[in-house]
C-alpha cells in the first residue's frame, strides 16, 4: 500500500518534458518533489504565478509570494507573475497541459466531487470547477476508501459534483486506474496490494483485463 | 495629469455606506487592501456584501468584518480556514454565495470590461450552474455567468501615481487588476505612492484610468497565513 508519498511519485511518473502543470492542494503538491530531474516543467499556481520553485529558506520567505495553498514559494528562472483574469485564460484557454488534484469521491464515469459536505463542510470549490471543467488531461490523487474503510471510487458520487465526466486517471493507495467509457479499467497494484484488496474496495465498475503489473516506483 | 490623489484613507472612502456592494482584492492574505478594510470595521458599515475570494481569517483582512457581523453577505471562491465564517455560513446568519474562482474573476472583469455576461464551462453539471442558462458551443455545454455591479471596489497595489497608475508585486497582483473600474468607485491604496512621471508607462499594470481615488497606505502588517520554509542542508 502507498502513502500520500508513495501517490505523489507515482503520479510524478505522469508528468511529461515540456508540459505545464497545475498542482492543487495535499498530495498534489507534493508531486513537485519527485518529477525527474531531466525534464523541463513549470508549475503553475492559480492564484497568479507560473515557475513555481521551492519553499523559500527561513527568512526569506515573502508575504508577496504565495502559491494558491497561501504557502510561501520562490520562482526559478524564467518564472511569470500574472493577475487571477490571466491565470484562468491558461487553464480554461487549455495552456495547462496537466492537472493534479484531490478528491472526495469520484465516478466510474468520471464526475468528481472534492468542495462540500452539505451541513458538514463548506469550504468552496476554489480553483477547481474551473480546472475540472476545462483541463486536457486531470489525475486524481486520493485514498482509495475513507476512514470508515469505504470506498470513494464509486457507481455514482454521493456528493455535491466538481465537474462531470473529466478525471482521466486516479492514483490511490491501492491502484492506477484510468477512467473509461465502460468504467475503472485497473493499470497498476500498489506493492504488496492483490486485484482482489483493489475489487473488494471498489463500489464503481472495475475492468480487470490480463495480468495486472505492480507499480514501480 | 487628472489627479486623484486623496488625503488618506477616510477622504479615500467618503460615500461608503450601509448596505452596499464592495469588491475586496487579495488572494488569502495577499494582496488585500489592509487600510481599506481597516477603516470599514472603524466606519462600522453595517449589511455589506463582500465580493472577495476569500474572508480573510478569523482575527485579520474580512474576517475583522465578519466578526462585528457587518457583512450580510459573501461572495467568494474559497472560504477555509475561517472558523467564524464557516460558524456563521452553517447557522445561516451569513449569507453565501460560492462562486468558481475563475468565474469570480471573470465577472468582474466582465464589469470592468462592458460585458454583461458571458459563458463558461466551469461549474457545468454541478449545483453551481443551478437556474442558470446552459448552451452547447462545438460539442461543449457552458453555463452563462453575469457581470458583477458593485458600487466600491478596493484594491491594493505596490506602487501608484497621482494620475492613479498601478504596478503590483509578485502573488499580490491576483484579483486586484480586474476589480479596478469594476465598481462605481475604485479605490486604491498602494504601498508607495511615487512622484508622477517617475514609473516607466510600459511597466504600468493598471492605467488610472480605472481607478478614481488612491491614496498612500499605512502600517502594512502584510500577514502570511502558511509559512512553509525548507531547511538550508
Amino acid at each position: 500500500m502507498l502513502d500520500k508519498i508513495g501517490i505523489a511519485k507515482r503520479i510524478a511518473q505522469e508528468v511529461q518534458d515540456g508540459y505545464y502543470v497545475n498542482l492543487g492542494i495535499g498530495i498534489p503538491t507534493l508531486v513537485a518533489n519527485y518529477v525527474r530531474d531531466n525534464i523541463e516543467v513549470e508549475f503553475q499556481s492559480e492564484n497568479g504565478v507560473l515557475g513555481m520553485g521551492p519553499f523559500p529558506y527561513e527568512g526569506e520567505e515573502d508575504a508577496d509570494l504565495i502559491n494558491a495553498g497561501k504557502q510561501t514559494i520562490t520562482t526559478l528562472p524564467g518564472a511569470s507573475f500574472f493577475d487571477s483574469s490571466l491565470s484562468f485564460s491558461m487553464i480554461r484557454g487549455q495552456h495547462v497541459d496537466l492537472t493534479i488534484l484531490g478528491a472526495m469521491e469520484v465516478s466510474e464515469e468520471g464526475d468528481i466531487a472534492n468542495w462540500k459536505i452539505p451541513g458538514k463542510m463548506v469550504k468552496g470549490m476554489g480553483g477547481a470547477m474551473d480546472l475540472v471543467a476545462s483541463a486536457k488531461n486531470i489525475i486524481v490523487a486520493m485514498m482509495h476508501t475513507n476512514k470508515a474503510g469505504e470506498s470513494k471510487l464509486l457507481k455514482k458520487c454521493s456528493l455535491p459534483l466538481t465537474g462531470v465526466g473529466c478525471v482521466k486517471k486516479i492514483v490511490t493507495n491501492l491502484a492506477v486506474l484510468e477512467v473509461t467509457e465502460d468504467g475503472f479499467k485497473l493499470l497498476e497494484r500498489a506493492p504488496g496490494i492483490s486485484v482482489e484488496d483493489i475489487k473488494k474496495a471498489t463500489e464503481g465498475k472495475l475492468i480487470v483485463e490480463g495480468e495486472i503489473p505492480e507499480m514501480v516506483l | 495629469m487628472i489627479n486623484k490623489k486623496v488625503a488618506n484613507v477616510t477622504e479615500a472612502m467618503q460615500g461608503v455606506k450601509d448596505g452596499m456592494t464592495l469588491m475586496v482584492g487579495g488572494f488569502g492574505l495577499c494582496g488585500i487592501p489592509e487600510n481599506a478594510i481597516n477603516n470599514l470595521v472603524k466606519m462600522n458599515v453595517k449589511g455589506l456584501t463582500c465580493i472577495s475570494n476569500n474572508a480573510g481569517v478569523d482575527d485579520f483582512g474580512l474576517g475583522l468584518l465578519l466578526h462585528k457581523r457587518q457583512i450580510k453577505k459573501m461572495i467568494s471562491s474559497y472560504v477555509g480556514e475561517n472558523d467564524e465564517f464557516e460558524r456563521q455560513m452553517l447557522s445561516g446568519e451569513l449569507e453565501v454565495e460560492l462562486v468558481p474562482q475563475g468565474t469570480l474573476v471573470e465577472r468582474c472583469r466582465a464589469a470592468q470590461s462592458g460585458f454583461p455576461a458571458f459563458f463558461t464551462p466551469a461549474g457545468y453539471g454541478t449545483e453551481v450552474a443551478e437556474g442558470k442558462e446552459i448552451r452547447e458551443f462545438n460539442g461543449k455545454m457552458y453555463v452563462l455567468e453575469k457581470a458583477f455591479e458593485a458600487d466600491f471596489a478596493f484594491v491594493k497595489a505596490w506602487k501608484g501615481d497621482a494620475a492613479g497608475n498601478l504596478i503590483f508585486k509578485g502573488t499580490a497582483r491576483n484579483f486586484n487588476p480586474s476589480m479596478c473600474g469594476s465598481a462605481k468607485i475604485t479605490v486604491a491604496e498602494v504601498e508607495e505612492l511615487v512622484p508622477v512621471g517617475s514609473l516607466d508607462p510600459n511597466q504600468i499594470h493598471i492605467p488610472g484610468i480605472f481607478v478614481q481615488r488612491i491614496f498612500q497606505g499605512e502600517k502594512y502588517e502584510k500577514r502570511i497565513e502558511q509559512l512553509t520554509v525548507r531547511k538550508r542542508v
